[in-house]
């Protein structure tokens, strides 16, 4: 998975139907802190160039108050795109698992610890 | 007397007492018995957004099942509502049951409940859905009602002027919020029902900055002063809240806002369930004034007004 396909994965969002109206930046009460802003950021998103994006602090200054969500025209839900970009930092190289991956018969057989110790070495 | 289960959560025993102590007795006064969960455990916090993630949203939903235990025990009869304080704790628990609108997420947080009992003891059935969350405001909107409250009242809040703040996690997203996201109106009806005066907050809906006041102080300073800005230059006496993290950032953040912009005054923050206890004429411990829980002390105010 490249890591355009990986924000829209672990988001669950689909932006190609952004037309960059701006609504959300309009909207971000914390854009002054910000070096992309989020309208910035969702362009980015549809060309592909997450790494831009992680240069920058915007998905970290996010304080999840769902304004732009509430507001996009388009029904993009931009929070969930922010808390994919803090994920996909926070898991970096790392996550090489995750619960929801683990099909549902293993789940009901392999001992705690096994998915503990797991956990606590192959995700952020 | 309806019995309903109550959920506190973290914040209104500790840093946010004067809510619960006063909530939980206006309630009384309205008709409600609020009974706590025996059992409950942490809400999960803050909503987490990831799609592939199940483990946050488990502690969500073991509240709910503590909720379904309840009525299993008779403690409460065929009461699936279970009330909250804290808008974080009414967002979490309001989510939950969004998230497991995903038969998939659904039979996966049901394994775990399954084996979690198996080797530790937990809950001894999963979740069979259907409870619901409700936030206190709910509460006085829909089941005591505007009009109820209004004849409850003994000390009218003549005169007080009072901003309304909402903050985020109780409006929005749209799915989860108790109000129209854009315009909300419930504070203002209650206040308006205590008899208070009403001063318009044009950033009563806009984030308090959140958890930024761990690390990024300088960012919820700039919106403290943003967020009060406007009702304290209108002549507001007092902020109304319903957030613990947003009390906590409009109250003692005003600080730093004041540092950053001399011209704001220090104004008290207060929670609704506060100027109600005082207007439905109840004892003063249950104003919750007297907790040491205030930066701004209200106290001065209320005195000036006749109010304590
Ligand atoms: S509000 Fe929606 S459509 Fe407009 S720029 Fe932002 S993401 Fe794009
Ligand atoms: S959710 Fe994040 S990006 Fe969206 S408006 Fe709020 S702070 Fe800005």
């Amino acid at each position: 998975m490249n890591l355009a396909e990986k924000v829209r994965s672990i988001s669950g969002e689909d932006v190609l139907s952004c037309y960059q109206c701006g609504l959300c930046s309009g909207s971000c009460p914390v854009r002054f802190a910000m070096d992309l802003s989020p309208t910035q950021v969702v362009r980015l998103v549809q060309v592909g160039n997450i790494e831009k994006i992680f240069e920058s602090n915007t998905f970290w200054i996010c304080s999840t108050c769902f304004s732009c969500y509430a507001r996009c025209p388009r029904k993009i839900n931009i929070t969930k795109i922010m808390e994919a970009l803090r994920q996909i930092r926070l898991r970096r190289d790392q996550d090489k698992i995750a619960l929801s991956d683990i099909p549902k018969e293993e789940l009901k057989i392999l001992p705690p610890i096994a998915l503990v110790s797991n956990f606590r070495k192959t995700t952020a | 007397m309806i019995r309903l289960p109550y959920y506190p959560g973290c914040a209104v025993q500790t840093t946010a007492r004067n809510y619960s102590i006063s909530g939980v007795a206006i309630a009384e006064k309205l008709g409600i018995e609020l009974v706590e969960l025996p059992k409950w455990n942490c809400c999960g916090v803050f909503p987490f957004l990831a799609n592939d993630d199940i483990m946050r949203h488990l502690a969500p939903i073991r509240n709910l099942i503590h909720v379904q235990e309840m009525n299993e025990k008779g403690i409460v009869q065929n009461e699936n509502r279970v009330v909250t304080f804290c808008s974080m704790c009414y967002h979490t628990l309001k989510e939950a049951n969004l998230f497991l609108k995903d038969p998939e997420k659904k039979e996966k947080t049901d394994i775990f409940f399954e084996r979690e009992k198996e080797f530790v003891g937990g809950v001894k059935e999963g979740y069979k859905g259907g409870v619901e969350a409700l936030d206190f405001l709910e509460v006085l909107k829909d089941i005591v009602g505007y009009d109820k409250i209004a004849e409850e009242v003994k000390k009218p809040l003549k005169g007080l002027k009072v901003a309304p703040y909402y903050g985020c996690l109780v409006l929005r997203p749209r799915e989860i919020g108790i109000d129209d996201p854009e315009n909300p109106t419930i504070l203002e009806n209650i206040l308006e029902a205590l008899g208070a005066e009403v001063i318009d907050n044009p950033n009563r809906i806009q984030c308090c900055g959140s958890y930024h006041t761990v690390d990024r102080r300088d960012i919820v300073a700039e919106l403290t002063y943003d967020n009060l800005i406007y009702p304290v230059r209108s002549g507001a006496e007092v902020i109304v809240t319903c957030c613990p993290l947003c009390t906590f950032n409009l109250d003692f953040r005003q600080k730093d806002a004041g540092k950053l912009h001399r011209d704001l005054q220090e104004i008290p923050v207060m929670y609704y369930t506060q100027l109600m206890a005082i207007a439905l004429g109840l004892d003063k411990q249950f104003y919750g004034v007297d907790l040491g829980l205030h930066y701004v002390d209200p106290k001065p105010l209320l005195e000036a007004k006749n109010l304590y």
